[in-house]
């Protein structure tokens, strides 16, 4: 066989390679939704949605998880949101390119990879113990906050970016000050993108654990929260806890959980990537 | 009856790039060991042209081609012509100088490591050739492990050329190979090219014609998708046929 | 009506925002370093780093991370050595190979293994990976390093293909055509040009999984085991850092105890690596971005 030969063979062995590999990460993921599926779709109906945990498998439900979940969900978001637009606004349309400024953008790439359970500690010491909320909802919600800031303020500094020079120009020419600029025309224009970033760390929030555990969000929490210092637990807790338990049929609810877990963080990835594909047709200039 | 001599020829060759009609009907012949210059305005179709030989624009999503290209009476577009063989035989160097960013040594050796060739010696021996025949040697004897990317512009580009001699391909085809050089470079790869045309047949694509009418023996000159004029370089230039090929000879367009 | 005043009160509320920013920083960096630093006036440094056992929750207290060290590090290496080779070869795939019809269509579905909550991915380390194993490993035991290594594997490849894929496209065409021309095969271009001249940004993307790994949680948390212990071997229950810290947590630990302040050590531990990798990738990319300029 000629040299030629055998690099053409390689070629074409790589290549199938390359689809086996792709696909072999597909493939597992759509092993593992089935296994789950298998395991807990049974165990979906009306009761299971609204009981509270419970020692024995059969009754235990997820009432409290989710309700914990969406109460984080809202406080998250709502001290996320206008603190991380705010900033991204800043670094964008004020901060110029000095020292400071960079400083800023190295220190919020940092702060993109410090390891989620480490923003649990800080909201230990911070939240919990110095500024006395305990072990309560708006702790929690806290530190989720700082930790999917970075996300947002990304997204946001990439949506107004996409904004052209020529609106803000006409806009300065009828004599608008800078702040009437952006909230006339910068930020209405760059919403899309804005909430689509929004809702994809919102997704990541409601999957976090880690540092809602060391925060001290219980695995066993009879009740739902009624307000935000309320102790609390979360969807993924609630899994984490039956995971832990030898027996079959906390295994089974936690399939269960995962399924809703899994439908929800699909569904709000769903509206983003549609939100993120509608904004971008739209923006034609 | 003369045996059809020709190493390069195209028959009513077509070229589309989805609905455009990039080349019209064009049917030429190369002859060996010459240097024949395509010529003509921008986007005129003569890039294009050239990479239709060593099936470059394959790469191109839009492009579409009817028509044979033969080389030495093969047809380069059959289904079973493999494409890696073809261009061992047709070496191109691009416009902007390309080196790898490797070592000068390994930029030239490049494509005889792919063939799968292992003798150190024979690769260290055609290495040193091909730099002697890119007159690129001697400027860099002393150090073949430096960095090509550490070359002058000029430099790089002989580099690129000696890389392409050093598979000993029979055709060289090259794409406005000195627009991006100063004047001093640009003569030196001048004067290349007219050593090289002993030993390999080149194909030119310039647009400058003083640089055509320099190097060339023959000219194809191409307007708006077509080939306009084809012949002896100084039959072109001194006594063109067609009004149009005068009046861009001339410089009244273009 | 807007007024001066009205615009400068605005920046400043803006810059105020962005400087809770730095706050976090300070406030993360100033969180361990004062437990740690009170930890350490309980124990020794040189216990911290060279004791070979980790066991402040039981009677007889030792306090060498290097067992947590170790616990995560080998999860980690069995992570990267499933993301590494599928990750690369998928990117240089779809950069190289793949039709665009199907590089549009797979991208996206990609990244969906990144979304996945990593409690969930820990469930099927669990429930599902390890079974399997057992059926050709017979002494593998319910919770090791091996499983939950391989779905974390699974969990980056997302993160090393795109950082990949990003590098292989931002190297000019040129020199793929110049590769070409020679008469290389997509194979070769592949590897002896594409690949060494985006090796900067593909290191990046193996330092940042790298460190993605080193601080997940759940997945080990769930899967790898409560027993902190120094072995390289992957077949038998470990503790990473990150477990540690979440066992600690669960349980009653009063506040203020030594046992408390470990955790806040492990913590410390943790962020140095994970910072050191995060900046090691960052200074490689400010390096190598003009290279091609």
């Amino acid at each position: 066989m000629t040299n030629s030969r055998k690099n053409r063979l390689k070629d074409m062995g790589f290549e199938y390679l390359g689809v086996a590999c792709t696909l072999f990460g597909l493939v597992v993921l759509a092993i593992f939704i089935g296994d789950i599926l298998a395991d807990g779709f049974s165990r979906i109906d009306w009761d299971f949605l609204k009981s509270l945990p419970s020692r024995k498998p059969e009754k235990a439900g997820i009432f409290t998880a989710w309700t914990g979940s969406l109460w984080i969900l809202v406080f998250t978001t709502i001290i996320a949101f206008p603190l991380a637009v705010s900033a991204g606004i800043y670094l964008e349309e004020y901060g110029g390119n000095g020292r400071w400024s960079s400083l800023l953008e190295i220190n919020i790439s940092n702060l993109a990879g410090v390891p989620s359970i480490i923003y649990g500690l800080l909201g230990l010491e911070i939240f919990v113990r110095i500024f006395k909320m305990g072990n309560s909802v708006l702790a929690g919600a806290f530190a989720l906050a700082l930790l999917i800031l970075p996300i947002i303020i990304v997204a946001t500094r990439e949506a107004i970016r996409t904004v052209p020079p020529s609106i803000r120009a006409a806009s300065y020419a009828l004599g608008a000050t800078k702040w009437q600029t952006i909230w006339n025309h910068v930020l209405p224009a760059s919403m899309g993108g804005i909430f689509t970033g929004v809702i994809l760390a919102i997704s990541r929030a409601v999957g976090e654990t880690a540092p809602l555990i060391i925060v001290g969000a219980l695995a066993y929490v009879p009740f739902a929260p009624s307000s935000p210092m309320d102790e609390f637990t979360v969807m993924p807790i609630q899994i984490f806890n039956w995971v832990s338990r030898p027996q079959h049929g906390f295994t089974v609810n936690a399939a269960a959980a995962i399924i809703i877990l899994l439908l929800i963080t699909f569904v709000m990835n769903g509206i983003a990537v549609y939100l993120r594909n509608k904004w971008q047709k739209k923006i034609n200039w | 009856m003369k045996m059809d001599n020709h190493i390069l020829e195209s028959k009513s060759v077509n070229v589309y790039y989805d609905d455009m009609h990039a080349l019209k009907n064009i049917s030429m012949k190369v002859e060996p060991n010459s240097v024949t210059a395509l010529i003509g305005p921008s986007g005129c179709g003569k890039s294009t042209f050239l990479r239709v030989f060593n099936r470059m624009n394959d790469y191109i999503e839009a492009f579409r081609m009817d028509g044979e290209v033969l080389m030495e009476g093969k047809n380069i577009y059959h289904k079973k012509m493999q494409v890696d063989e073809l261009r061992k035989s047709i070496g191109m160097v691009f416009q902007k100088p390309n080196p790898f960013p490797k070592s000068i040594f390994e930029n030239v050796a490049y494509g005889l490591k792919i063939q799968g060739i292992k003798d150190k010696e024979f690769i260290q021996n055609r290495v040193e050739k091909s730099l002697q025949q890119a007159a690129l040697w001697d400027e860099v004897k002393s150090d073949l492990n430096k960095s090509a990317l550490a070359l002058s512009g000029g430099q790089q580009q002989r580099l690129c050329i000696a890389r392409a001699l050093a598979v000993e391909p029979r055709v060289l085809l090259m794409d406005e190979p000195t627009s991006a050089l100063d004047p001093i470079s640009t003569a030196k790869v001048e004067e290349l090219i007219n050593e090289l045309k002993q030993n390999y047949t080149i194909v030119i694509v310039t647009h400058n014609m003083q640089q055509a009418s320099r190097l060339s023996d023959y000219t194809a000159f191409f307007y708006m998708g077509d080939l306009i004029e084809f012949g002896k370089t100084e039959e072109i230039f001194r006594n063109p046929k067609l009004e149009r090929t005068q009046n861009y000879i001339t410089g009244r367009f273009g | 009506m807007s007024n001066k005043n009205t615009e400068k009160i605005i920046e400043w509320l803006l810059r105020l925002s962005a400087f809770v920013t730095v706050l976090t920083t300070i406030g993360i960096i100033w969180v361990l370093l004062s437990e740690s630093v009170s930890f350490f006036q309980e124990v020794s440094i040189i216990e911290f780093l060279t004791d070979t056992q980790w066991t402040p929750l039981y009677k007889d207290k030792h306090f060498g991370i290097m067992p947590l060290v170790s616990g995560t590090l080998l999860t980690t290496f069995i992570a990267i050595s499933v993301a590494l080779p599928l990750g690369l070869v998928i990117a240089i795939y779809l950069s190289e190979y793949a039709p665009k019809k199907f590089r549009k269509t797979v991208k996206p579905l990609l990244e969906i293994l990144a979304a996945v909550p990593t409690v969930v991915y820990g469930f099927f380390a669990l429930m599902v990976v390890t079974p399997f194993l057992q059926t050709i490993i017979p002494n593998l035991s319910g919770f090791n390093a091996l499983s939950a290594g391989i779905v974390m594997g699974i969990m980056i490849i997302p993160f090393v293909t795109s950082f990949s894929e990003d590098a292989l496209q931002a190297v000019p065409k040129s020199l793929k055509h110049g590769a070409f021309a020679l008469g290389s095969t997509r194979l070769q271009t592949s590897f002896r040009v594409m690949v060494p001249a985006a090796s900067s940004g593909i290191v990046v993307s193996v330092i940042l999984a790298f460190s993605r790994a080193i601080g997940e949680t759940m997945i080990v948390a769930i899967a790898a085991g409560q027993q902190p212990r120094l072995t390289a071997n992957p077949l038998v229950p470990i503790e990473t850092i990150t477990t540690y810290i979440v066992q600690v947590s669960l349980g009653d630990v009063p506040h203020g105890s030594l046992e408390y302040k470990t955790i806040f050590a492990a913590g410390m531990t943790l962020f140095v690596f994970t910072f050191i990798l995060n900046n090691i990738s960052f200074w490689i990319r400010k390096k190598f971005r003009e290279k091609y300029d």
